[in-house]
């Protein structure tokens, strides 16, 4: 089924063209940063994760999303999902590639990588990590590439697929609760240190995951004579309307218990994202931006006259992609660090190169992702035809 | 046609696969060699010891932070801490610091103005659950179960940092660059470290084991006591029966062995 990927038109090819000149930059960028260090970044003795962290903890969302088309359609046999699981799967593979990349870009030493399996350390929560997510990597390129041969050459999937399927379930569930667990159990770390991290990761998640998947089948409805279906939108919508409802729930929970109790180590990092911290505001603007983002997401999804247009919906799921992106990819681990354990300000501005290198991650995941729908989308046409 | 290939495919990557995991299996039988090896070490005659280390600063004894000074310095100087300019890329292993800042929770809005103008001394706590040992994926940093230092591999540590954000003292540098340039005069006996692994205060354990104190006791001209925590009879213990002291965030129940005499 491999060489559908390279069998497209010319403006397939100038899509992925153009990606692989941003991963080509990126790559260049990163070069610089092997032999200098991660002293090219904006990362600093107080802000000691960044922008590639927070990348990574957002598509761990997306990949995990892939199961909200997997679940309706094996637990509760949705038969319209059928259509699209196979685009949730593939959506996940290339989030997993992300992150994967996203956490050995950031190490300082990626050369000794393996010595998370060389000295297996079962009391790490980045240990479990590397764990769960390589092993969802596995399982969604098994399950994914498995009952879509089965689907062109007009058979049923192998018996032997379906435990992994049913596995899978949970298993997307597991990916973002051990990442919210790197956090939340950090003592000293005000901002992470509550209980429904994990959930709230979940929920922005199924919202983010979703919304992508939504505008990739419109995408692929244009570009393509495979029609992902409109029912299949409607009900993705739906489940994006819940999540980002959940979302925003969660994070008005968060403000209640830091504000209500007063307790300063809990509120000093909402304050510094919201409205400044002794001066520092770098975010502030962008927080705010997520908020009205996110609350325009909701007013556009479960309003349902807006959410069966499908012109607005595409609009409610890029407000919404964006919204989730700045609350998780940008306010999540800079609001975590500042203010410092020792309460000092040290602000943490990404800086060009560390942007010029995420975008080359990004870059890869779209390239990658764009191959593995090309392949979709060129069976179920095979099959159509 | 299209199967048979499939098959050779398919036979190609598992003779792929059992040909590279020999050589991981040969690097764990290794490993199991080496931590056999490790038991015959032995300490030398002159070594200190003790079941957990501590530390007592007595605060009173400093008024300014260029009091501080000769006691970082001494640290910096024999344990290689390169200085470097850009404040992101700071290396540091003991610092002196504001009392809000050293006891964020414990800063009342009105204090005794000694207290307030005084610099307080701060470096790794040698925690008895220390969070950072709890992170590494890679054991990089562990807990000595012989004497409590919780020590750095500079080898082993793939710099992903999570020790620095699990350390709820702000005691671990990174190195974002070579801070070999920026070593003014390098020690030969403590090794440098290289870019891209995280670093921190070892409590001297190099000195320990030939029978001196750590130079920042040594160096304080009697304001920092060193000992055994577990011993009623050293120092350390002494100092705590006879004066108040205080812990750094000792609620986050990491058991900090550094103990503050106000």
């Amino acid at each position: 089924m491999l060489e559908l990927a390279i069998k497209g038109g010319k403006k397939y090819y100038g899509w992925m063209t153009f990606l692989t000149v941003i991963v080509a930059i990126g790559f260049l960028l990163y070069l610089r940063q092997l032999d200098f260090g991660l002293g090219i970044t904006g990362l600093s003795r107080d802000a000691s994760w960044g922008f590639y962290i927070a990348n990574f903890t957002f598509l761990v969302g997306v990949a995990a999303g892939g199961v909200m088309v997997v679940l309706p359609y094996y637990l509760h046999d949705y038969k319209a999902f059928g259509k699209v699981t196979i685009l949730g799967e593939f959506l996940a593979i290339a989030s997993v590639i992300m992150c994967v990349t996203f956490i050995l870009i950031d190490l300082g030493q990626p050369t000794r990588v393996f010595n998370v399996i060389l000295y297996p350390t079962l009391n790490s929560v980045l240990f479990w990590d590397f764990i769960v997510l390589n092993g969802y990597l596995f399982l969604n390129i098994l399950i994914g590439w498995n009952v879509l041969e089965a689907e062109r050459n007009g058979v049923h999937y192998q018996k032997w697929l379906k435990p992994l399927i049913y596995i899978s379930i949970p298993w997307a569930i597991s990916i973002h609760t051990v990442t919210a667990y790197l956090y939340c159990g950090l003592p000293g770390r005000g901002f992470w240190m509550t209980a429904i991290l994990a959930p709230r990761f979940l929920s922005s998640a199924f919202a983010a995951g979703p919304a992508l998947l939504i505008l990739c089948c419109l995408i692929i409805r244009r570009v393509s004579n495979f029609d992902p279906g409109r029912q299949q939108i409607q009900s993705l919508a739906k489940i994006v309307a819940y999540a980002i409802c959940v979302n925003v729930f969660f994070f008005l929970c968060e403000v209640f218990v830091a504000f209500y109790s007063n307790i300063p180590e809990h509120m000093d990092h909402i304050k510094y994202l919201f409205v400044g911290l002794h001066g520092h505001g770098a975010y502030v603007p962008w927080m705010w931006a997520s908020m009205i983002l996110m609350l325009l997401g909701i007013i556009l999804t479960v309003n349902p006259i807006t959410r069966k247009n499908e012109g607005v919906l595409a609009v409610a799921c890029v407000v919404i992609f964006l919204g989730t992106w700045i609350d998780k990819g940008l306010g999540m681990i800079a609001g975590g660090f500042t203010p410092s354990p020792l309460h000092e300000i040290n602000e943490y501005i990404p800086s060009l190169p560390e942007i010029g290198i995420a975008l080359g991650v990004w870059a890869m995941g779209f390239l990658v992702m764009t191959a593995l729908f090309k392949i979709a989308v060129s069976v179920k046409e095979e099959i159509r035809a | 046609m299209d199967s048979s290939r499939r098959r050779i495919l398919q036979l190609l990557g598992v003779s792929a696969l059992a040909l590279t995991t020999r050589p991981v299996f040969n690097a764990f039988a290794k490993e199991a060699q080496a931590a056999g090896a490790e038991a015959a070490f032995k300490a030398g005659e002159k070594a200190l010891q003790a079941k957990q280390w501590a530390m007592v600063i007595d605060t009173r004894k400093f008024h300014s932070e260029a009091e501080l000074e000769p006691l970082v310095e001494a640290c910096h100087k024999i344990h290689n801490v390169p200085k470097l300019q850009n404040k992101n890329h700071e290396i540091k292993w003991i610092w002196g610091t504001h009392y809000h800042n050293a006891f964020p929770n414990k800063a009342a809005r009105f204090l005794a103005e000694s207290v307030e103008h005084r610099p307080f001394l701060v470096l790794c706590n040698h925690c008895e659950n220390p969070p950072c040992v709890r992170v590494c994926p890679t054991q990089a940093t562990w807990k000595r179960d012989t004497d409590g230092i919780v020590f750095m591999d500079f080898h082993r540590c793939i710099g992903c940092r999570f020790c620095m954000a699990a350390c709820p003292f702000g005691a671990r540098s990174f190195n974002y660059r070579d801070p070999r340039p920026f070593i003014k005069e390098t020690n030969k006996k403590f090794p440098t470290r290289m870019k891209g692994v995280v670093e921190k205060c070892n409590f001297c354990a190099e000195r320990l084991a030939v029978g001196q104190l750590p130079a920042c006791v040594e160096a304080s001209d009697g304001a920092l006591a060193f000992g055994d925590l577990y011993d009623p009879e050293s120092e350390v213990r002494k100092l705590i029966k006879t004066n108040y002291t205080i812990r750094r965030k000792q609620t986050l129940g990491t058991e900090p062995s550094v103990y503050y005499i106000v």
